[in-house]
């Protein structure tokens, strides 16, 4: 186990190595001169030069990376080309934080709704309330954002005018509600299958009917003994839904003009802003991976079943 | 018994894998929700493949007269702002998908996945550690992020050589039909999906290789081609198959994303993406929301059609799973 996770580990940084050095070659082999862009459509020769000489760009792309990930180990992710003057990480650090707000309200909205709906979906088994949110959980793992988007904007913004239609005000504001909503729904769909499936089985469980048997509130038997039980594979899936919600949320951030990572990487990848295209790989794959590690790291502790180490399998 | 002879199992292996084919393509035939699903698809892909012959209008034809039609019977969806037939529109997107999602999965899941999957399962070692960690690589870039890299930066340079290609030769075809387009956005969504398949099909083949009938065919001499084309690939082809459904709605999804973004399907090539972009802003969605809500509603279907086959296909290819 322990030579398991050393292995996972250190594998971690060679991965991000090799994702680094893929995405800056592809940086160097695409369109656009860096130092055009740093200084627009008019410039000197002069001045041409001499950025080229000051970003170090006439040097070998193997110096030019090495130098690269030194400057990135210290913390240094470089100079923006398009926002002049200001470095990557200053520009990331406050749009990570409005993103990070948008991805746990909708987080937020999956678990407590999902929760509630497959919990109450489980207990009554077989009614219509039971065949609806099974009928839901279909539904709502397919509803694209390119969808839910425009019926929701048609009927909060346009309709009822009670949302705005886009724009951002900070996490206690109604602009919030809708992006979060529409990028919450396909985790609701998918909290509320997990939720109500591993409810049932919990419920066939023998202590539940002890719990009962030995005379126990019904209130007490559902929260502490089924409720309790039944949402540890719900939380093991959060690290894969916490990866997936970052999918669907640069659409989403696009399309209420919310300016976050998203919002800024696409930007960033028209105007070939390659230290904050680079910056933004590293800090993503980064997260992607760690939080796949963390999963598998703890199935097997919920699941003694699944056995690790033997088989490198990696996620 | 002698009339229900399909379901024994037979010794004979090649009739019994076939058995084994046709009982799952019973069991799928039976319900009722893939079939609906299955029908569908092949509503949705027919009408892509033959969206020439068989949508009433061509995708750019114009009548800027009949701008902003809603539905009608000569056009069954309305028109869009420039006059273009919806329904005829709609269509054409879905060819764009169709060729996309063929190639894309044909190549990355298909032939790199099962092929790749194969070697690393069936030789190990080396040949394993190279592969995984190599897939590892391409899998660790989050979501579509490494499709998103590779078309942004690789489509304009061979745009570039395409154009003095074009300009040398008198040919004027290339980049006028999307080619360009179709070829890179596969090829790149292709390196995206390889691996979930590779790994599936390794870890089949590592449990299938430990059979008695894979050590016999060794003993007797077979070769390594003829043992894991004819011993091996039959018994990994459920889970290929079941994932395939589920792929497909991936690859096609990411497809409109990267059309929505611009650095797709380029206008006038019609893509649900570049429909969904075209009519996404907040005034058309208020006059005419019909034409933003057509094409998405078009690709959720699609996901939801996929998604739904997936399962069926997996109830009926692994019954004992459930």
């Amino acid at each position: 186990m322990a030579t398991y996770i050393a292995r996972r580990l250190l594998w971690v940084p060679v991965l991000l190595l090799i994702v680094s050095f893929i995405t800056f070659a592809l940086g160097r082999f695409g369109p656009g001169d860096p130092v055009q862009i740093l200084l627009g459509q008019n410039f000197r020769e002069d001045a041409y030069e001499r950025i080229r000489k000051q970003q170090g760009l006439d040097d070998n792309i193997a110096v030019q990376y090495a130098r690269y990930i030194g400057n990135t180990l210290r913390g240094d992710f470089g100079e923006s080309y398009q926002y002049r003057g200001r470095s990557v990480t200053d520009l990331l650090k406050n749009k990570i934080w409005i993103s990070a707000q948008l991805n746990f309200a909708a987080l937020l909205i999956s678990i407590s709704l999902g929760v509630a709906a497959g919990l109450f979906a489980a207990l009554k088994q077989g009614s219509w309330w039971d065949s609806a949110m099974v009928a839901f959980t279909l539904v709502g793992q397919s509803m694209h954002v390119f969808l839910t988007i425009p019926i929701a904007l048609l009927i909060f913004s346009l309709k009822l005018q009670w949302l705005p239609t886009h724009g951002w005000d900070g996490f206690f504001s109604t602009s919030i509600i809708l992006p979060a909503l529409v990028l919450g729904i396909p985790g609701v769909a998918i909290v509320t299958r997990l939720t109500r499936a591993s409810t049932l089985d919990v419920i066939g469980q023998d202590y539940i009917r002890t719990a009962r048997a030995k005379g126990l509130p019904e209130r007490l038997v559902r929260v502490r003994h089924i409720l309790r039980n039944s949402l540890i594979p719900v939380v093991t899936t959060l690290g894969f839904s916490l990866a997936g919600l970052a999918s669907g949320s640069f659409i989403v951030e696009l399309y209420f003009g919310i300016p976050g990572v998203g919002l800024l990487t696409i930007e960033s990848l028209f105007s070939r802003d390659y230290p904050i295209i680079m910056a933004v790989t590293l800090l993503g794959t980064t997260l992607f991976v760690l939080a796949n590690l963390i999963v598998d790291l703890v199935y097997p502790v919920l699941d003694p079943r699944i056995r690790l180490g033997g088989d490198f399998v990696a996620g | 018994m002698q009339g229900d002879a399909q379901s024994l199992q037979l010794p004979d292996t090649d009739r019994r894998s076939r058995g084994y084919f046709y009982l799952s393509l019973r069991r799928l035939s039976r319900k009722k929700l893939s079939m609906a699903c299955l029908t569908i698809i092949v509503i949705l892909y027919g009408s892509g493949i033959f969206a020439p012959v068989v949508a009433p209008y061509g995708y750019n034809e114009q009548n800027l007269s009949i701008a902003k039609e809603g539905p009608s019977l000569g056009h069954p969806l309305g028109t869009d702002r420039l006059g273009r037939d919806l329904l005829s529109r709609v269509m054409f997107s879905l060819r764009t998908t169709v060729i996309i999602t063929v190639t894309s999965l044909v190549t990355g899941a298909l032939i790199i996945g099962v092929t790749l999957g194969l070697i690393a399962g069936y030789f190990g070692r080396m040949a394993d550690g190279i592969i995984m960690r190599v897939g590892e690589v391409t899998s660790a870039f989050p979501d579509i992020f490494l499709v998103l890299i590779i078309v942004a930066t690789v489509k304009p340079r061979i745009l570039q050589w395409v154009r003095g290609f074009e300009d040398a030769t008198g040919i004027d075809w290339i980049i006028r039909l999307g080619i360009v387009d179709y070829t890179v956005i596969s090829l790149a969504l292709a390196a995206f999906s390889w691996f979930g398949m590779a790994r599936l099909v390794r870890g089949q083949v590592l449990q299938a290789r430990e059979n008695q009938y894979v050590e016999a065919a060794r003993a007797m001499g077979s070769s390594t081609r003829r043992i894991l084309g004819k011993h091996l690939l039959p018994n990994v082809i459920s889970p290929v198959i079941v994932s395939v459904s589920a792929g497909l709605g991936a690859v096609a999804g990411a497809e409109v994303v990267l059309s929505w973004l611009g650095i797709g399907i380029q206008p006038p090539t019609p893509s649900l993406g570049v429909m969904i972009f075209e009519n996404g802003n907040i005034s058309v969605l208020r006059s005419d929301p019909h034409l933003t809500l057509v094409p998405s509603s078009v690709l959720v279907l699609l996901l939801f059609t996929f998604s739904l086959l997936g399962d069926g296909l997996n109830d009926a290819f692994n019954p004992r799973a459930r």
